[in-house]
């Protein structure tokens, strides 16, 4: 990879120059999906494909027909066969279509023939609410993948872990999951153009009293939260995960020594999410760490809807981080004389 | 073309031998050596070796849970596919896969599988992989009447059509989708006209005939391999044991399962070529007891196979075990 000076880009703008320099690195890489050169400005949905095709022909980047489910089944078995299929697909809600290929199939590859095949296969995609597409298009499907065995999953939460996972992923030999935010393809960010480890958390804020782990936009709203809470008296330790699997939870429960005290928030609905799993990890790992119960926050058990306050509603944002930060330090609080 | 002096006895060898492995199946089952469903195709083998007399190591088949014939037609060993089906060390995926998903990596073997029509897409992707890498292989998808009842099979014939992609469809018709008849299952029994409706060129044979289903797949593989795209090949043929062990076969007469015997495909193409006097008399019986010695040994081998470490099944999850984690 050619040596690039940092810039300050949008997240669809860093994984558009992570596939330009992953079909200018790797050969065997190709890029396939619905409408990515011909939508738009020529870049899909999101301009994450733009003029991948201008420079690397119809060949190696593929408008597809809309098959999610032989799409899906087939980069599979190209990735087993020695290419390095990247698969958009326009919203992981549409995943659902093809998930033969994605859990019985590729994820399963390795395994069930005894470690014969490669899967190096990425499967790049867009979850979460906040613009309005509702139920069908509004999805945070990453606790599904990641409760899968075979798969890795990834979930960026900034312009420069974007391009950084991206290119790690091409680069693995395993299927991920890749998944994107929607509601975050412009915001701006630095990027290094270095490739990110999968499974190596970022302290996206060092804090002493809390550890808030956080994913994407809940991400996003607990830096928002930390401020206002940091004015109370509060010093937030927030920590991205970057990937679900494989997970870090050796910086975690670093942090949890320090702060004693630990909350999960996602999008994913939190009945059953990957939260609750983490926390039962922490409860079996580091039962000993905590001075009060660890707490989830989460999508509610609804469906995306679409109007703005209902989508609000059901999606945790800076006001539900803020009364959970509270929650969990109350004793913190009443002793600070803060109200909760 | 199928040439009787070039390619008869050769086929009828495989045929017998895939035979006789698979007949040896129900008794190894009845001694608790095998676990789980295993699929037998006694009675379909001249589709799998017709189509993998005209492929070579590099080309990559799709097969399903009916799928030994199709491995070992496309060069699998026969003592490591026999103890990947008695779950040993030695076979093909360690004991991990079993008679459902028995892959070859260095033979294009994308394994047998235990979803209906699931290689119908993964045969795709692999045309779709040689055709990005222009390797020259090509790719075959086995799939039965039952599987050409999934949705993919639309899917996949549209994108193969619209790619070129070097890919045959070799539609295995069994009559039955487990014990489901067909004819209550298809409105439209003639299965060439999905893929001419997809633009996909289709021929129906005589899959109980070896020349047949040769001639067929030649000018298949041929046309994939000049990149002029994808075809379908719809076999009539029949499978004589029941979808598995324990089928109690209610769903069919004993006299139409006679009447497929008498279109046997071994039986066929011996008789041709004792006729045409390439085989002597006397000589197959010969041969068959060569094949059987063969299989013995392949048995004999499956058999002698250790179970497998029980550490192993905590392993090839990830290409890189460790590095996820705990």
């Amino acid at each position: 990879m050619t040596e690039k000076t940092p810039k300050n880009l949008t997240t669809w703008r860093a994984l558009n120059s992570a596939l330009h320099d992953i079909l200018a690195d790797i050969p065997e890489a190709f890029v396939l999906g619905e409408d990515i050169t011909t939508w738009g400005t020529g870049g899909g949905i999101y301009g994450v494909t733009r003029k991948l095709v201008d420079v690397y022909g119809p060949g190696r980047v593929r408008d597809t027909p809309i098959s999610e489910e032989v799409l899906l089944a087939a980069v599979g078995a190209a990735a087993a066969r020695g290419t390095r299929p990247i698969l958009e697909i326009m919203y992981s809600d549409f995943s659902l279509l093809g998930f033969d290929g994605i859990i019985n199939q590729a994820a399963k590859a390795r395994y069930m023939f005894g470690g014969q095949f490669d899967v190096p296969l990425v499967i790049r995609t867009n979850g979460g609410s906040g613009i309005g597409k509702a139920a069908q298009h509004s999805q945070s499907l990453e606790t599904i993948f990641a409760h899968v065995p075979g798969l890795e999953v990834a979930v960026p939460a900034t312009p420069g872990d974007a391009y950084g996972l991206l290119v790690q992923a091409v680069r693995t030999d395993n299927p991920t999951i890749f998944l994107e935010h929607k509601n975050l393809y412009y915001d701006k960010g630095e990027v290094d153009f270095q490739p990110v480890a999968f499974g190596q958390a970022r302290i996206a804020r060092p804090g002493t009293d809390v550890t808030v782990v956080a994913t994407q936009q809940v991400l996003h709203a607990a830096l928002a939260a930390a401020d206002q809470l940091a004015e109370e008296g509060i010093e937030a330790e927030i920590i991205d995960p970057r990937t679900l699997y494989p997970f870090d939870m050796e910086t975690v429960i670093g942090s949890i020594r320090k702060t004693r005290h630990l909350i999960v928030g996602h999008e994913a609905v939190r009945d059953y999410g990957w939260g609750a799993e983490f926390v039962a990890q922490v409860a079996e790992e580091a039962w000993d760490l905590l001075d009060a119960a660890p707490r989830r926050i989460g999508g509610a058990r609804t469906p995306i809807p679409y109007s703005e306050p209902l989508e609000r509603t059901v999606t945790p944002g800076r006001d539900e981080m803020i009364a959970a930060v509270r929650a969990v330090r109350g004793a913190t609080m009443a002793e600070a004389g803060t109200p909760a | 073309m199928f040439d009787l002096h070039e390619h008869g006895l050769k086929g009828l060898r495989l045929m017998a031998k895939i035979r006789e492995f698979e007949q040896r199946l129900p008794a190894l089952s009845q001694e608790g050596l095998i676990r789980g469903s295993t699929h037998p195709s006694v009675g379909m083998e001249a589709v799998a070796v017709g189509v993998s007399m005209n492929l070579e190591a590099r080309d990559a088949i799709a097969s399903n849970h009916r799928g030994h014939a199709h491995t070992l037609a496309k060069g699998a060993d026969f003592g490591r596919t026999m103890a990947e089906i008695l779950g040993r060390r030695d076979g093909y995926c360690g004991g991990k896969g079993g008679s459902m998903h028995i892959g070859v990596a260095e033979l294009g073997v994308l394994g047998t599988n235990g979803i209906v029509g699931a290689g119908i897409g993964i045969a795709t992707g692999a045309a779709l992989a040689a055709q990005v890498s222009g390797d020259g292989s090509v790719a075959v998808a086995y799939f039965g009447d039952g599987g050409a009842n999934q949705g993919v099979l639309a899917e996949a014939l549209n994108l193969a059509a619209i790619w070129s992609l070097p890919v045959l469809f070799v539609l295995e018709n069994n009559h039955y989708a487990q014990s489901a008849a067909i004819e209550q299952m298809v409105a439209q029994p003639d299965f060439t006209r999905r893929g001419e409706a997809y633009g996909v060129p289709a021929i129906a044979v005589d899959g109980m005939d070896l020349p047949a289903v040769y001639d067929a797949a030649e000018t298949a593989v041929a046309r994939a391999r000049a990149g002029e795209g994808p075809s379908m090949i719809v076999a009539d043929t029949y499978r004589y044991l029941g979808h598995m062990a324990g089928d109690t076969e209610i769903y069919r007469s004993k006299d139409e399962v006679r009447e497929w015997h008498t279109r046997d495909p071994l039986t066929r193409l011996r008789t041709r070529l004792e006729e045409s006097g390439i085989l002597a008399a006397g000589e197959w019986e010969r041969t068959q007891e060569q094949i059987t010695a063969e299989i013995d040994e392949a048995e004999r081998y499956a058999r002698a196979s250790a179970l497998p470490d029980p550490a192993s099944a905590h392993t090839d999850v990830y290409a890189t075990q460790g590095w996820a984690g705990r």
